[in-house]
């Protein structure tokens, strides 16, 4: 526990990402299993303990401590693990300390009435900066600035293995990833996926901006204005994951016993209504709802039967990855569809229809089609070329993203201020970045604009929950987060400007829409915000 | 006869010790100053006469040239300066003697005595040992004016030998950097430097040039500093593998350009807070303060154990709901003007 707690207090205080990542990957190599798998879990992820809550330390300390003195103390740190760590009355001798693995052992034995005699006897066991580690750890959540996706790149840069292999196994394992690391750093075979209803990562797509693309290599599809889906079909159990992998599939209930054969399919989740796909009479496809219906259904963990009712969601297919299990990822793109146009007839139209292919003579026809789709829930065109495989991530040449509003640019919220008036308990002042690099070559994100508006009350509050709970760093009025969370950003003109580290300035930005189901690393790169620059 | 302690009257910028017509620390220009130390927030220029120690005397000196002439060729501020364990009486037949209170150089608690009251002015103090000043003596009393400025229970400040091993260790893991250490102008500098020659650290350390006057008063006062050199006489490579001292308002500025890629190190107590530590970019957070923790501040209320125990600047809720759980009586002073700037 020790080497895990100097780990994390050498995180707190480290701000460049390449030396989060050299720590994190000194430490992996460095320590043995299970504690190095906890360690990974607990920084990536997060473990949860339902026994420990925050309002579990803040009992045990208020028997230990003044109540008076424990909330003065806590106001002052601004974080109940802190305090805690702090004030914690150590004993004079302390038993020796414990293992990450056996900590973790000791806390999964605990509930709630136990976790009252248990957990003080842990937390004796270490010093201050043991129960700090010990205290987030237990409460599921690290903030120190390290997301998942930086603790997984850690990991694959520790055994010189790659992100997206690990990406793939990642979905179907539990901590402590024995599996993983046996394979990763042990050089055993790789986990069997087969049946296990897991995560494949997406393929994704550049943006095209001044690129041309050859009609005879590429084929355009609409980019549809939902959320992008994986559903999973594997050891007869479905499974419905979003953009970051995340698992949806409890918000979506209607999805999960309609694919009736082992698969791993790639579309765009929509709920039915009469504006996408209703286009010209297109008699392939139905009706679909705008965003905004979508996103009322977003982020539940239940759903109600009027709900189901009234904005029943189904998935505008684009690719197949795996087909009654066999593994379509290495064909090329005009085969899998070939599949996936077979396998239409064998899924329910009520919750599946395919994305047609938009037919243009060339590439001038594609640009004028793109131009009059006069739909506001198209997004835009996608190009995609024939002979392209399925693979992980953002590969150059195969897949271009046309958007049709130039001008939106996906950005991180980096800092948040309250607003003014009405809104002054509200944190509702966003500065958002875009990173100035590869982001997974230690790249840093720029702050490039500032935004007050184009959100509703509901999001507004869901926004400044977002603010609260994932605070890094205070400025007098003005928050720093953890950068975790996507803005959709919209502008009328962007320009170069001294006055900004980024060298950028938008006129007019408003937030277009939250991207909560974007990971940051997908974030827009200065370099896209500066090729629109147009004076 | 008067009530009891009316001669002494809290006001919000300074004591007012009324026989006297003399002020404690007073945060605006008066006639006569007591002045505990040379801090600015307790210290002032614009007074007609100040009695301090002759060490703080000499900061107040350096600080604000308060022994500069007029136009007319006169020193119109006059120095009055009181040894440690030294009494001088003032006008309405007041005692005023200065004991050490191991904050900084020169500093002292003030004993006041009246009409057979005894009220003890603390400034600012700490009761660990401190090669830049003698350590703090425990003076009872009636009244005892304390400050509070680490005054959470969450406040403990470790061994400062630790602190300095954390700090020596990290040099040692990077020859080819610097550990740019943010410390306060007057205390806190010439005591880190002090501390890393006793810990075995002998070589050159570099200094802001913001930092060079104090550390050589203090010099001049028989603090031994070892070799001082200042950053701007020097190239990046001179400095590789050395320690670096600055304000810590240079931590993030401009000038920590010219350093060989600096570990950015703060001392202060605040460092025991991570958010405190982060907010300041600082890398290695090295806890040591010039003030009592939260253990040392109750512990001298109970030697010093006097009637009444008045709080005059930090974090005097907290401190006075212990002397609340500790049936003593206590009150806080609404005092304006003292910063925890000097921590
Ligand atoms: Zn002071
Ligand atoms: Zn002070």
């Amino acid at each position: 526990m020790e080497e895990f707690a100097a780990l994390i207090d050498a995180l707190v205080y480290t701000r460049s990402r390449n030396e989060k990542l050299r720590l994190i990957a000194e430490y992996l190599r460095a320590t043995p299993d299970p504690d190095r798998g906890w360690a990974l879990a607990a920084l990536s992820d997060g473990l949860d303990f339902p026994a420990v809550k925050s309002s579990t330390i803040r009992n045990l300390l208020k028997d230990r401590v003044d109540p008076v003195l424990w909330t003065l103390s806590r106001d002052f740190v601004g974080d109940t693990a802190e305090t805690a760590s702090l004030l914690w009355p150590a004993p004079e001798h302390p038993p020796s300390p414990p293992t990450v693995g056996e900590a973790v052992e000791l806390l999964e034995g605990m509930n709630r009435k136990s976790v009252f005699v248990d957990l003080p006897k842990l937390l004796d066991r270490l010093d201050a900066s043991g129960r700090y580690a010990l205290l987030k750890l237990a409460t599921g959540g690290m903030r120190i600035g390290v997301s998942s996706r930086l603790a997984k790149t850690a990991f694959a840069q520790a055994f010189d293995v790659s992100v997206e292999e690990v990406e793939e196994y990642w979905h179907g394992l539990a901590p402590p990833f024995p599996e993983l690391f046996a394979w990763a750093a042990e050089g055993q075979a790789p986990p069997d996926m087969a049946n296990l209803p897991t995560f494949r990562p997406f393929m994704l797509a550049h943006p095209l901006e001044e690129t041309v693309v050859d009609l005879a290599d590429y084929v355009a599809e609409w980019k549809w204005d939902g959320i992008r889906v994986q559903l999973v079909r594997a050891g007869d159990e479905t499974k419905l994951f979003s953009r970051s992998g995340d698992d949806i599939s409890a918000t979506f209930p209607e999805l999960l016993d309609v694919l009736p054969f082992p698969a791993v399919l790639d579309g765009e989740l929509l709920v039915r209504g009469s504006h996408q796909g209703g286009e010209a009479n297109d008699v392939t496809q139905g009706g679909a709802a705008s965003f905004n219906a979508l996103q009322q259904r977003l982020g539940r963990k239940t759903v109600s039967k009027k709900m189901l009712a009234e904005a029943p969601a189904f998935v505008r297919l684009y690719d197949a990855l795996l087909i009654d299990g066999e593994d379509l990822r290495a064909l090329p793109w005009t085969e899998r569809r070939k599949r996936l146009e077979a396998l239409m007839a064998r899924l329910p139209d009520t919750h599946f229809d395919l994305s047609r292919v938009v037919e243009a003579r060339d590439f001038d026809h594609l640009a004028e089609i793109r131009e009059g789709s006069r739909d506001d829930a198209i997004e835009g065109l996608m190009l995609k070329r024939k002979d392209s495989p399925y693979i992980a991530g953002r590969r150059v040449r195969y897949w271009y993203k046309w958007k049709r509003d130039p001008l939106l640019v996906d950005c991180v919220l980096m800092y948040a201020q309250r607003g003014s008036g009405k809104r002054s308990s509200f944190y509702s002042d966003y500065t958002f970045g875009c990173w100035d690099g590869d982001p997974d070559k230690g790249a840093e994100l720029l702050p490039v604009g500032k935004a007050y508006s184009g959100f509703t009350d509901e999001e507004l509050k869901k926004l400044d929950r977002h603010v609260r709970q994932n605070t890094v760093n205070r400025f007098g009025p003005v928050r720093e987060t953890d950068k975790s969370l996507v803005f959709e950003v919209a502008f009328d003109s962007v320009h170069e400007s001294k006055r900004h580290k980024s060298g950028l300035a938008m006129r007019f930005p408003r937030i277009h829409r939250i991207r909560w189901d974007k990971p940051v690393h997908e974030a827009d790169r200065i370099e896209a915000l500066k090729a629109l620059i147009r004076d | 006869m008067p009530a009891p302690f009316s001669w002494i009257r809290p006001e919000p910028w300074g004591i007012h010790v009324v026989p006297a017509d003399a002020w404690v620390d007073p945060s605006r220009p008066v006639e006569r100053a007591l002045v505990t130390h040379g801090h600015a927030d307790h210290a002032r220029g614009g007074h007609g006469q100040t009695v301090a120690t002759p060490e703080t005397l000499a900061i107040m000196e350096l600080r604000y040239r308060t022994g500069a002439q007029d136009e007319a060729g006169e020193i119109p501020h006059k120095a009055v300066p009181v040894e440690y364990g030294e009494s001088i009486t003032l006008p309405g037949d007041v005692q005023a003697t200065y004991f050490p209170a191991g904050h900084v150089l020169g500093s002292a608690q003030i004993l006041l005595e009246h009409a057979g009251e005894r009220i003890v002015c603390t400034g600012d103090y700490k009761r660990r040992a401190d090669p830049t000043c003698p350590q703090f003596e425990v003076v009872p009393c009636d009244i005892f004016i304390t400050e509070a400025t680490f005054g959470l229970p969450l406040f403990t400040h470790p061994p400062i030998a630790e602190e300095m091993a954390k700090l020596l260790d990290r040099l040692a893991a990077h020859p080819d950097r610097c550990v740019l250490v943010g410390a306060y102008a007057l205390g806190k500098a010439q005591r880190v430097i002090a501390e890393l020659r006793a810990a075995g650290h002998h070589d050159p350390i570099y200094l802001h040039g913001a930092m060079e006057k104090m550390c050589r008063l203090y010099e001049e006062h028989g603090v031994d500093l070892g070799e001082l050199r200042l950053v701007s006489d020097h190239t990046k490579d001179d400095m590789r593998g050395s320690v670096v001292v600055s304000p810590p308002g240079a931590l993030n500025d401009r000038w920590s350009r010219r350093l060989p890629e600096p570990i950015t190190a703060m001392a202060s107590g605040w460092m025991r807070v991570r958010q405190r530590a982060r907010q300041r970019n600082v890398e290695l957070p090295l806890i040591i303060s010039d003030h009592a923790d939260w253990g040392e501040l109750t512990r001298t209320i109970e030697e010093v154990d006097p009637v009444e125990t008045w709080i005059t600047h930090g974090r005097e809720d907290a401190l006075l709901r212990w002397c609340q759980l500790h049936q003593r009586r206590a009150r806080a002073l609404a005092m304006v003007g003292y910063e925890d700037e000097d921590d």
